[in-house]
């Protein structure tokens, strides 16, 4: 149960909103956080601590690509296929993935590590192609740096190669 | 080149800034919140605010300070803000960058307007991808709490004034405005109809205020500078400030660009960002995201203002220019920025529901060498029976590529066509019902 697990978490959440239901999308958020999705039994609990019913949350839920109602895999790869990121090479990219995972857009791997899909504008125009796993972005991808990514998940759940605050281009004295 | 003296990207251009408090302190920061705060009168902010000439950042450019006129005087309930912090259009990335790495200058903007229309509540509705702009915000907001810039009794005042990051959940459309409320209260995201508009009847039924991360930025440099020394910048008197123009595609160096509104196309894209990527000439450019309509080599000299990009036919949007080099198929890239329209489709109103998988349908027919001629006017009139019927511009929004790229490259779709039906003939498919 979330509410065991995270009370203070959601008291917090609660108190930013004059009205209850406005805190839907939080709650949800730590749900799949916790969960890699949204579960039955997540929108349930989630609806009974908001009082609302159990279909509100799921209408919701079904609006927002970003929530999942199925099990992901530990990593989810999604790369940008919008007009941005194809000039850039997203195509390609997403072939090479595809290669090395052997898996297409919306599967998940046999060992259940990686999740492929293809989704529209990450707002990362610039830095194409790119690519968010879970909750960290990958840009100005190469397919060696593809890879070396790829390894360094399954090795270490997490690479150096994952952007931070972003700006580009970079400040002339911050250059590598 | 010129150099341009850059406003928003100014302290993060500084060798070692890190976008923390004490960084921020030094660069002189929150000293516009200070001078505003119980100073000079909200009244005086908002009249402020007019006389600089700032317009929306988001992409339909409103005067901000007669947005902010609009809330009901006197009115004693709560009111909100809302920074629309939901950067979707494709090909714009400039919101991420102020948050991501200048907080503060976000939130002192944030604070001062929620000081100019009374408000006490304000919410950053983010994007739900950007989590590591979220969580900069967090801390961020969390320091300025610990230091007085907000919370309760700001700056030793009476005034309260609370901000909290609310991430949305994927979805393009929560970028509009009264999507972004229905999202907000915990909804789908979809498009109210207008009016009432939120300045009277906003989140939960209350007067609110939505502007987006760049408008706000500006803010605390309007204070300290003066409205005169911002209405000088760029075009005036419509299009004063600088701009934050967000370069991809097929360029050397694409990036954010701040430079004053009115330069024009060319300047941005082969001085700025460097120019082709390679020797392949420049064939097409979007100067305002994925909805202003595409413009060609003849429009490089338009200057880069809202007034003058729409007498080319196209808009100033958001900021993203996006530029392909010859060799690209304008097809393809109508494709493109189609299926996403296809994709982002709140489905509400049926002709933007059913017509973005229409017209999704009828150009992968043409691109795979099954179209025929009757295509083009299927395209047409779908076109026309989706723009300016639907509650919200997202109508308006996903016609542009179509349009445009017929507009100024139609021999390319009767080329395909044309390929097409010398291959034999076959039956004319017509589209069919959504499917997502």
């Amino acid at each position: 149960m979330l509410t065991d697990r995270h009370k203070a978490e959601i008291d917090d959440i609660l108190s930013r909103y004059p009205v209850r239901r406005s805190a839907l999308l939080p709650l949800l958020h730590l749900a799949q956080k916790e969960e890699g999705y949204v579960s039955d039994a997540a929108m349930k609990e989630i609806a009974a601590i908001l009082r609302l019913t159990p279909p509100q949350v799921y209408e919701t839920v079904t609006f927002y690509t970003m929530l999942s109602l199925k099990p992901v895999g530990t990593f989810h790869l999604q790369v940008c296929k919008s007009l941005m990121c194809a000039l850039a090479g997203s195509d390609n990219l997403l072939g090479w993935l595809q290669a090395r995972l052997g898996i297409k857009p919306g599967e998940t791997t046999p060992d259940r590590l990686f999740t492929l899909s293809a989704v529209e504008c990450l707002a990362a125009c610039g830095t194409g192609p790119m690519m968010q796993v879970n909750e960290d972005y990958y840009e100005r991808l190469t397919e060696e740096k593809v890879d070396r990514i790829l390894a360094d998940l399954k090795r270490d759940g997490t690479s150096p190669l994952k952007s931070g605050p972003f700006m580009w281009p970079e400040p002339a004295s911050n250059k590598s | 080149m010129p150099i341009y003296e850059p406003v928003l990207l100014k302290n993060m251009s500084q060798p070692g800034y890190t976008g923390s408090l004490k960084d921020y302190e030094k660069a002189g920061g929150y000293r516009a919140l200070r001078t505003v705060l119980g100073k000079i009168t909200p009244a005086e902010v908002t009249h402020l605010v007019m006389k600089s000439g700032l317009r929306g950042r988001g992409g339909a450019g409103f005067p901000t300070g007669v947005k902010w006129g609009f809330l009901p005087k006197d009115y004693k309930g709560p009111k909100y803000l809302c920074c629309n912090a939901d950067e979707s259009e494709p090909g714009t990335f400039k919101d991420r960058q102020l948050m991501e790495r200048d907080p503060h200058q976000v939130l002192e903007g944030i604070a001062i307007a929620c000081y100019a229309i009374g408000v006490e509540t304000a919410y950053i509705y983010i994007r739900g991808e950007f989590v590591l702009g979220a969580n900069i915000l967090e801390s961020a907001i969390a320091e300025a709490r610990a230091a007085g810039y907000l919370g309760k009794a700001v700056l030793g005042t009476d005034i309260t004034i609370d901000i909290h990051v609310h991430r949305g959940a994927g979805a393009y459309i929560c970028g509009e405005e009264t999507a972004l409320l229905e999202s907000l209260e915990g909804k789908r995201g979809l498009p109210r109809v207008k009016p009432p508009f939120p300045a009277i009847a906003g989140l939960y039924g209350k007067p609110t205020v939505i502007n987006n991360v760049e408008t706000l930025a500006n803010l605390p440099h309007i204070v300290n500078r003066g409205p005169d020394w911002f209405a000088a910048i760029g075009s005036p008197p419509k299009s004063s400030g600088t701009r934050i123009f967000c370069v991809s595609g097929h360029v050397k160096r694409p990036g954010n660009y701040e430079v004053p509104m009115g330069i024009t196309a060319r300047e941005l894209i082969f001085e700025q960002a460097g120019g082709m990527r390679s020797d392949k000439p420049l064939k097409a450019f979007i100067p305002g995201g994925a909805s202003a309509p595409f413009l060609t080599p003849a429009h490089l000299d338009v200057k880069l203002d809202f007034e003058s990009v729409a007498q080319a036919g196209s808009m100033l949007g958001s900021g993203g220019v996006t530029v392909m080099e010859e060799g690209t198929s304008m097809v393809w890239a109508a494709l493109r920025l189609t299926e996403f329209f296809f994709h982002e489709s709140c489905g509400k109103c049926s002709p933007c529901r059913e017509g973005s998988s229409w017209l999704v349908q009828t150009l992968r027919r043409i691109m795979a060498g099954q179209g025929r001629m009757q295509d083009l006017e299927t395209l047409t009139d779908l076109c026309q029976n989706i723009a300016g019927r639907t509650v919200c511009a997202f109508g308006d929004a996903e016609v542009s590529p179509i349009l445009s790229t017929l507009k100024y490259w139609r021999h390319e779709y009767e080329e395909l066509i044309r390929a097409a039906e010398a291959a034999g003939p076959a039956e004319l498919l017509m589209p069919t019902a959504t499917r997502h």
